[in-house]
């Protein structure tokens, strides 16, 4: 019997994410590098370190391997603790059938045994893909308080994107009364940020109906949440006021990363009081050559830098050679930009290798037709040859056909 | 593969006072180097990444700054189930009060006694070099040696302590050692670094122990000359002996170097270090940067040039930071002038203030201080 465990932490991190399209062709969005030295997943772990969070399990499915092999023990989170920490919960098979995650709300019933082991009061579920820094313990305090079933975690957003986001509808004391999930006309502009608190029995008790429903798609925001609201329990919004981005897409992605070089932006990374862990690279510091200039950017150990950074923020190990420049652009870990090479808008993924004098994406200004400019995206371990001209919003992929040993890049357009 | 029958043992204290304000709260061992670094990860590293499973620190005085570097040894991989990181405090006897290596290693007897490793590698903590042990032991044991010194060529570093200075044969054999020569030019002076059988180290070190013999490169190592083989091994790569202030900064510059800085931080060997989880580097508005080693969770809005800086230290705007070792968490407000500084730990200068050193005399300002 292990010792019982007021929260339980619920982390989904199955999801492909494949709106960050080669991004995440190799590994869990989740998995996904951020902010020079992080992962998505720091976040919700660190939070839930950071609020008193013991045990928390990972739902994994989709390309778990990094994933997996990032959270190993936890012991970089201070999960590794003897009875709780952090749990990887990949699907698995039954007696008489076994199934892959078919929702979030099926993920979660699938590991009703995990949760039941713990005997916990609450179970929080969190999604993978935000970046932002909360205090669930706050959250809790207030489920309990409003003596809740369920609690919903809401973030302003100003009115014109309410559309783009589920919106929470309350009454003055707080409590819901109606979703609206991308309503057309939104009533107010409380957005929900995906973080749900439950009181276990009432929710152990939905997901068995939920999953005795042949008709249910198994997922909390379309099935669970709008079940528990028809049958009248209590259903509370919490309003967290604070740095939050969803980071679900190249442009949000690349947005959230150009936050953290924004004075103004409430978002301190390293704060002694709620510091966000990682695996740190075992790498030197890095080293800024004489020649080189290097501003308004967020510069990781192990990078060698002797040409030109402006607006961007670099990976452990990413090297920048003499007269390359990189401006407005993400270079993921142990990407090298050869001489002369120019980098503008783009995302660079890990193991990249930009040829000397190669063009990677173009500023916004210097585009006519202002549809077709995007972010250029280099997915991991290419390489562009010397000279090669990668338009922006262009999406470019390792080719996995085998043969030759080189490998080579396609060049694909991306049309969304 | 890991495990090669060679136990590892660190000297953390060995020539402190040959760095003065800089170990004054400190070990040798803790003496933050390097950015991110303190000079005892260098020999673990190595250690480690030459396949030693079992590390002894052998330390006298002032280690909590030590113990809080290395905890459970699990940044070095030295956190484990069999073998893994001892740190060994001073244990006095009735015959012996641990002060000199000799003492030291007769305190630290009952370990040598229990382990089961064949060799011993023993080495200070303050010499910066990226060396691979296996290629000793594999010298060790094909010259049949009893013991093998790790010698360096080239002029002696000023300020050393009682260097030896090693004549060998073709072979590699010891012919002669000479404490302390007058000499100027280049020659073959010891590392302070050797491999030994384990039970011969424990015999040496009682013999001397019982003759009431406490020098243990005159006692241990000359007057064996001739009843040992004792063999050298040179090491080609770079070192850097840190034995004074002067030397430190020097040790700290060489890192601008690219050639010294692939050496040193080889990714086939790395070197690790305590974990500290600050954000990476932030450059802002107006930041130049130019021949320097930058930490993470350092903010830089001034000018920088020929610097170290370590984690956490804050450069203001209009602050020009030129030829300095700031260590962690130094914080330089807007509008200084810093040239030849070496500023501890948690130092706070603040506006406008203008400190200048030599470079044969860099200014040092001691942990905590307030400019």
């Amino acid at each position: 019997m292990l010792p019982k465990q007021e929260v339980v932490a619920m982390l989904l991190a199955g999801g492909q994410g494949s709106r960050l399209g080669v991004l995440t062709k190799d590994l869990a969005k989740p998995a996904v590098p951020y902010g020079g030295k992080y992962r998505i997943i720091d976040f919700p772990l660190s939070n839930c370190v950071n609020s008193g969070i013991e045990c928390v399990g990972v739902l994994t499915q989709y390309q778990p391997l990094v994933l997996n092999e990032y959270i190993g023990s936890g012991q970089p989170w201070d999960l590794d603790s003897v009875s709780a920490g952090v749990r990887v919960l990949p699907p698995y098979q039954r007696g008489r059938k076994s199934d892959w995650y078919k929702g979030t709300a099926n993920a979660i019933y699938q590991n009703i045994p995990y949760i039941e082991r713990y005997n916990p009061e609450y179970v929080i579920v969190l999604s993978g893909d935000h970046i932002y820094k909360m205090d669930y313990s706050k959250m809790i305090a207030y489920h309990q308080e409003k003596k809740a079933d369920c609690t919903i975690a809401v973030i302003e957003v100003p009115m014109e994107e309410a559309s783009r986001f589920g919106i929470m509808n309350t009454k003055p004391d707080g409590s819901i009364y109606e979703f609206e999930e991308k309503p057309k006309k939104p009533k107010s502009n409380m957005a929900s940020m995906g973080i749900y608190v439950f009181t276990w029995n009432k929710l152990r008790e939905y997901l068995e109906a939920d999953e005795a429903n042949p008709e249910s798609t198994n997922d909390f925001g379309k099935d669970v949440l709008p079940t528990m609201l028809k049958a009248g329990e209590r259903m509370f919004a919490y309003r967290f006021e604070g740095y939050w981005k969803d980071v679900g897409t190249i442009d949000s992605l690349w947005e959230s990363n150009m936050d953290l070089l924004n004075p103004k932006v409430p978002l301190d990374l390293s704060r002694e009081n709620w510091k966000i862990y990682s695996r740190n690279p075992v790498m030197p510091p890095h080293y800024i050559a004489k020649e080189a200039k290097v501003q308004n950017s967020l510069v990781a150990e192990g990078c060698n830098i002797y040409g030109l950074v402006d607006f961007s923020v670099l990976f452990a190990g990413a090297s920048v050679a003499p007269g390359a420049v990189v401006r407005d652009s993400i270079i993921m870990p142990n990407t090298h930009i050869e001489a002369g090479a120019v980098v503008q808008y783009a995302i660079i993924a890990e193991d990249c290798v930009i040829g000397r004098n190669a063009t990677i994406g173009k500023r916004p200004e210097d585009v006519e037709d202002k549809d077709k400019w995007g972010i250029a995206v280099v997915g991991d371990g290419c390489r562009i040859r010397e000279g090669a001209v990668i338009p922006p919003k262009a999406m470019i992929d390792r080719d996995t056909r085998e043969g030759g040993g080189r490998r080579k890049c396609a060049v694909t357009m991306c049309s969304a | 593969m890991r495990g090669n029958n060679v136990l590892g043992l660190i000297f953390s204290n060995m020539h402190e006072e040959q760095l003065r304000d800089l170990t004054e709260n400190r070990t040798m061992g803790s003496v933050p180097f390097g950015g991110k670094y303190c000079l005892i990860d260098f020999p673990l590293s190595n250690m480690v990444n030459s396949g030693i499973n079992k590390v002894g620190v052998i330390t006298k005085r002032n280690y909590q700054s030590l113990m809080d570097h290395l905890g459970s040894g699990k940044s070095w991989n030295l956190s484990r189930k069999r073998e893994g990181l001892f740190i060994l405090p001073p244990f006095e006897a009735e015959v012996y009060k641990p002060n000199d290596q000799i003492e030291l290693l007769a305190s630290a007897q009952t370990f040598l006694q229990n382990s089961k490793e064949e060799y011993v590698l023993l080495t200070d903590s303050n010499i910066v070099c990226n060396i691979d042990y296996s290629d000793v032991l594999n010298q060790h044991v094909r010259t049949k040696a009893d013991i093998t010194v790790i010698c360096h060529t080239g002029k002696i570093p000023a300020g050393m302590a009682a260097p030896a200075v090693y004549t060998a044969g073709p072979d590699g054999r010891v012919r002669d050692m000479l404490i302390n020569p007058r000499t100027e030019g280049e020659c073959c002076f010891g590392m302070n670094m050797m491999l030994i059988r384990r039970e011969l180290l424990i015999r040496l070190v009682s013999d001397c122990v019982s003759r009431n013999l406490n020098n243990f490169k005159r006692d241990l190592l000359q007057r064996n000359l001739s009843s040992y083989q004792i063999y050298v091994y040179h090491f080609q790569g770079f070192a850097k002996l840190v034995c004074s202030e002067i030397a430190y900064f020097e040790a700290s510059m060489s890192l601008m170097l690219p050639e010294v800085r692939a050496q040193l931080f080889d990714p086939r060997r790395p070197i690790y270090t305590k974990v500290h989880d600050d954000m990476p580097a932030r450059y802002g508005l107006g930041a130049i940067v130019s021949n320097s080693i930058v930490s993470d969770g350092c903010v830089i809005d001034g000018e920088i040039s020929n610097s170290v800086l370590f984690r956490d230290v804050h450069i203001g705007k209009g602050t020009r930071v030129e030829n300095c070792v700031l260590l962690q968490d130094t914080d330089v407000s807007p509008d200084c002038r810093l040239n030849y500084v070496i500023a501890d730990k948690n130092v706070l200068i603040k506006n406008e203030r203008s400190l200048l050193g030599f470079q044969s005399y860099p200014v040092y300002i001691s942990k905590g201080s307030i400019v």
